[in-house]
Parts: C-alpha cells; sequence; structure tokens
C-alpha cells in the first residue's frame, strides 16, 4: 500500500536521518522523496511503500507520530489515496 | 520531478488541521421491517439483536478508516425503518421500550445517535403512528441517544394539519420532560416536510422503506474549507465566488465518496448516497454564517443573506454531484442556529431573527434548526411555525425541517447549553399573537399546483 509521509516543524539537524532510519526499522520502502526549509520551517514529503511493514498502518502511524513528538515535530502517514481523491479526476 | 505534487498534499493536510475539513458522518441505515411481531418484548429483542449483529463492526471500521486515511470521521451513527411500521404489528399501547431497546442497542455498538423513532404521517395517521407520536416525549426523555422524526406534510399529499396540532403540543411536552437539562430532548426531535429517506444526518435520519436491507450512507462537510477558499477571491464577482464553491465542494465531495466506497467494502454493506451538506460545528473556523458574511454581508441577517445563501447552497450541490457517484439525503447548506458560531453571534447581536431564518429556509437544503425559542411559547404557536414551514417545504418541492426547542423557564436572550455538537443558542424571540383558532381547524391543506409556477 502506498502511502504520503509528511514532516513538518521547525529545522534541526537528522530529522531526514531519524524518520529514515524509522522507516527502513519497520520495513517501509521510501520511493520519492521532497524536501525544503522556508524560513527554519521544514517540510519534507515522502511517499513510501508500506505493505511490507511489519506493523499494522495505525500502528505504524502512532510510531511515527511518536517519533514525531519527541522531537517536536507533526509527522504523520496517510495513504496516497485520499490525495488522488481530492486531486485528480 | 517528485511522484506527488507537494502543494496538493500541503493544501490538504491545511484542511484538514486548520480549516475543520472531515467527515461529519458514517450513518449505517438498517432495515427492521422483519422484525414485527405481536409480542412487543419479543420485536424489541429482534431489533436489538438485529443492529448489534449489522452495526457490530461500525465503529472500528470508522476509526481505522480515519487512521489510515489521516482524516477525522465525527459521528458514526445508525438510522433504521421508522418505527410506527415496525411496531404496528405488536400488541401494545406504548412505543416507549422499542425506543429503549434502540437506544440500548446504539451504546452497545458504540455508535452516538440513533435515528427512526419516525412515522410519516403526511396524509393522515395510522393507530401506530398516532401510538408513535404520544410516546416521543417519554421516549426522548428516558434514552440518551435515540432520535425522533415526524413528516407530516409533503409536495405529493399536502399539510395533515391534525399532525401539525399535535406535534406542537408534543414539542411543548418533550420540552417539559426534559426540563432539567433546558429542554434537551426537542434537540432530538425533527419535524418535516417531504422528509428523504437516505439522509444520513441527525436528528432526522432514518431508513426509508424504499431501501435496501442495509446501507452506508455518509454526510461529508467543511464550511470551514469553502470560508478559507473564498477569502482568496476577496472583492470578485459572484461568478468567480460560485465557480470557487462549486471547485471546493468537488474534492470535499470526492473525499466523501472515497470513505463511504472504503466504509463500503470493509463492511460488506452497499454504498448508497454521500450527503454533500455544508453542516457546521460550534467551532470557530467552521461556520456557514461566515462564509455569507465572507461573501460581503457585516453580519449574517442582513439584507442579502438570503441570495448569498442560495448562491451557496447551489454551488455546493454543482460542485459536489461530480465528486460523488450517487448524490442523496439533504444536499446542501445547513443553518442550524445553535450549532453554528457565526449563527449564534448574529442571533445575539439581534441582526439574525426567526423571520429572515424562514425565508433564508426556501434557498438552502433544510429549515428552522436548532432555534430556543421562549420557554412559554404556546403549543399553538409552535405550531403555526411548523405549519408555515412546512409550506415553504411543500410549495417548493424541497425537504424542510424543524428543530426548536422551547426551553423552559427560559426567556429571550438567555443562553441555552446542549454541549458538543449541539453547540449553544441564545432563546430567540417568536411573534406572541395567537394562531390558536388557525391551529384548531385541523383537517388537510391541499397539495399545491404543480404548474402555473407564480
Amino acid at each position: 500500500m502506498r502511502a504520503i509521509v509528511t514532516v513538518i516543524g521547525k529545522d534541526q539537524v537528522g530529522i531526514i536521518a531519524a524518520v529514515c532510519a524509522k522507516l527502513s526499522d519497520h520495513g517501509v520502502n521510501v520511493l520519492d522523496i521532497s524536501q525544503t526549509v522556508l524560513q527554519e520551517y521544514f517540510t519534507m514529503i515522502m511517499l513510501v511503500d508500506a505493505s511490507q511493514s511489519d506493523l499494522p498502518f495505525a500502528q505504524l502511524a502512532e510510531t511515527l507520530e511518536a517519533e514525531g513528538a519527541e522531537r517536536n515535530l507533526s509527522i504523520r502517514i496517510q495513504r496516497e489515496d485520499i490525495f488522488n481523491a481530492m486531486h485528480r479526476i | 520531478m517528485p511522484m506527488f505534487n507537494q502543494s496538493e498534499i500541503l493544501d490538504t493536510i491545511r484542511m484538514i488541521d486548520q480549516q475543520h475539513l472531515d467527515i461529519r458522518t458514517i450513518t449505517m441505515g438498517v432495515s427492521l421491517l422483519d422484525c414485527a411481531d405481536p409480542d412487543p418484548k419479543r420485536a424489541c429483542q429482534k431489533i436489538y439483536d438485529k443492529l448489534c449483529a449489522k452495526a457490530e463492526k461500525l465503529v472500528p471500521t470508522g476509526e481505522a478508516i480515519e487512521r489510515e486515511f489521516g482524516i477525522p470521521i465525527v459521528n458514526k451513527r445508525l438510522s433504521v425503518t421508522p418505527i410506527a411500521l415496525v411496531a404496528a404489528a405488536s400488541e401494545t399501547e406504548s412505543y416507549v421500550p422499542f425506543a429503549v431497546a434502540l437506544d440500548k442497542a446504539a451504546k452497545a455498538v458504540g455508535v452516538n445517535f440513533i435515528g427512526g423513532f419516525s412515522a410519516l404521517v403526511q396524509k393522515g395517521f395510522t393507530a401506530a403512528d398516532r401510538k408513535l407520536i404520544v410516546s416521543i416525549p417519554e421516549a426522548l426523555a428516558t434514552t440518551d441517544m435515540v432520535c425522533s422524526s415526524v413528516n407530516v406534510g409533503s409536495t405529493k399529499a399536502g399539510i395533515d394539519m391534525d399532525a401539525v396540532a399535535l406535534m406542537g403540543r408534543v414539542i411543548k411536552e418533550t420540552a417539559a420532560k426534559t426540563a432539567d437539562r433546558a429542554g434537551f430532548g426537542c434537540a432530538k426531535l425533527v419535524v418535516f416536510c417531504n422528509a428523504v429517506e437516505d439522509n444520513p444526518f441527525m436528528a432526522g435520519a432514518f431508513h426509508g422503506v424504499g431501501e435496501a436491507e442495509c446501507v452506508i450512507n455518509v454526510g461529508v462537510s467543511g464550511p470551514g474549507v469553502v470560508h478559507h477558499a473564498l477569502q482568496a477571491v476577496k472583492g470578485e464577482p459572484f461568478d468567480v465566488v460560485a465557480e470557487t464553491v462549486k471547485k471546493t465542494a468537488f474534492r470535499i465531495t470526492r473525499m466523501g465518496q472515497l470513505v463511504a466506497q472504503e466504509a463500503s467494502r470493509r463492511l460488506d454493506v452497499p454504498f448508497g448516497i454521500v450527503d454533500l451538506s455544508l453542516a457546521p460545528t460550534p467551532a470557530v473556523g467552521d461556520s456557514v454564517a461566515r462564509i455569507l458574511e465572507e461573501m460581503g454581508l457585516e453580519t449574517c441577517g442582513a439584507h442579502g443573506t438570503t441570495a448569498a445563501l442560495a448562491l451557496l447552497n447551489d454551488a455546493v450541490k454543482k460542485g459536489g454531484v461530480m465528486a460523488s457517484s450517487s448524490v442523496g439525503g439533504l444536499s446542501g447548506a445547513f443553518i442550524p442556529v445553535s450549532e453554528d458560531e457565526g449563527m449564534i453571534a448574529a442571533a445575539q447581536s439581534g441582526v439574525l431573527t426567526l423571520d429572515k431564518l424562514e425565508a433564508m429556509t426556501c434557498v438552502c437544503s433544510v429549515g428552522l434548526d436548532m432555534i430556543a425559542v421562549p420557554g412559554d411559547t404556546t403549543a399553538e404557536t409552535l405550531s403555526a411555525i411548523l405549519a408555515d414551514e412546512a409550506a415553504i417545504g411543500m410549495v417548493n418541492s424541497k425537504t424542510t425541517a424543524v428543530r426548536l426547542i422551547p426551553a423552559p423557564g427560559k426567556k429571550v436572550g438567555d443562553m441555552v447549553e446542549f454541549g458538543g455538537l449541539l453547540g449553544s443558542a441564545p432563546v430567540m424571540p417568536v411573534h406572541t399573537e395567537s394562531a390558536a383558532a388557525f391551529i384548531a381547524r385541523g383537517g388537510r391543506i391541499p397539495a399545491p399546483m404543480q404548474s402555473l409556477k407564480n
């Protein structure tokens, strides 16, 4: 299942490394990344494949959320379908 | 070139985080026609068992979808066959035990409302309809989750004025029986004209007899998203306003459609409809009134409000229709006073009056909704308001609904607190001149002409 991971918050060292490590721990494959820093505000969007993940989706989402909370970042994972439904005919 | 569009993704996240975008309700409609039984106890047991079996997975499934898509699904609800039809076979005088059975089932499966303690009497009463209606005050006072509705008129049948007279008294009695909670029972009671059979929104949801055994209906929402979109087109002509609302409604509805299909697939229950209504909540930034004000009105209720609402209601439908394979329910803009922060403010300032709200209901999806009126308002005056609203629905071939709360002991200007999504309402003045002789006539107002429309 393809999903979108978004990471938003104040820029700091090691965000990408930490998120990627968490994802790889749970068998989530990163397909694409886009990342920008605007006025110290960090925004990263990743397209991932979560079909081989060792965690059920809800738990994966919780794990990422907790990781984000530690670093004062908002990290979420949502199935790709919702974005396609809203923005594509 | 990434495989996704960054701004679209961030747009969606902003809509959810900052503009209160949500799925307002997943409502499972269940037919209870096969639960009829001469023994009322057995009938109630059958109802309870069937609802528990059908809706067992409704709430967990809703929560799983919520989690995976990252979109809040605020309510999970049930609607059932109008109980007057189901209970008719039972040899009993009071239908309160049926409401209790519904309440028990709702609590067992974890939904937050169950609709369908209802009767359809637009052309006359059966014995069961009458028993159900007189059971309403007690039923609403003794249950927590049960919602009740009565259809008193239709474009094809006219208005049953005996039902209108009776419902005025039932509303008064319901308020009296829940006086300790400011007449809260009335917030769960809707009087309809042209009721629809597939409405997923409460308190007026019921599962019509033309519906399948079990269906999933979804109600979307998103006044905050529309408001935000209109902020970007300040001062532009109305063509631009209408286009902006349409595009926004399209996106919101696509999301509703996705959730509806997903829920339908996982629960193995056919998908019924998506209801495209803009349903406000008392939260700041989730108001229909503020959308109307964004169009250039100082306060909702000012002259121009009806025109603004007409545009909004129509554009929401036009945008939503293409986004869903099956649109139904009420589909339009809701204007419940207590559930809309902007409406509350406008009513408190005295700009938004009952008369203006009545005019607004001519062009939007429902009617006089969640309005607190003085506790000493007579049953006849309530009936007269019901009759006016039913007449608007009947003549304009649209659904109108009335949900009035004559809050016991409260006077004009007092606030009535209902809490949660039901919000709080300022008590609004009604005309005190008597309509008693008008309501005392009874009988039927004949169905209107469908030609020579002027």
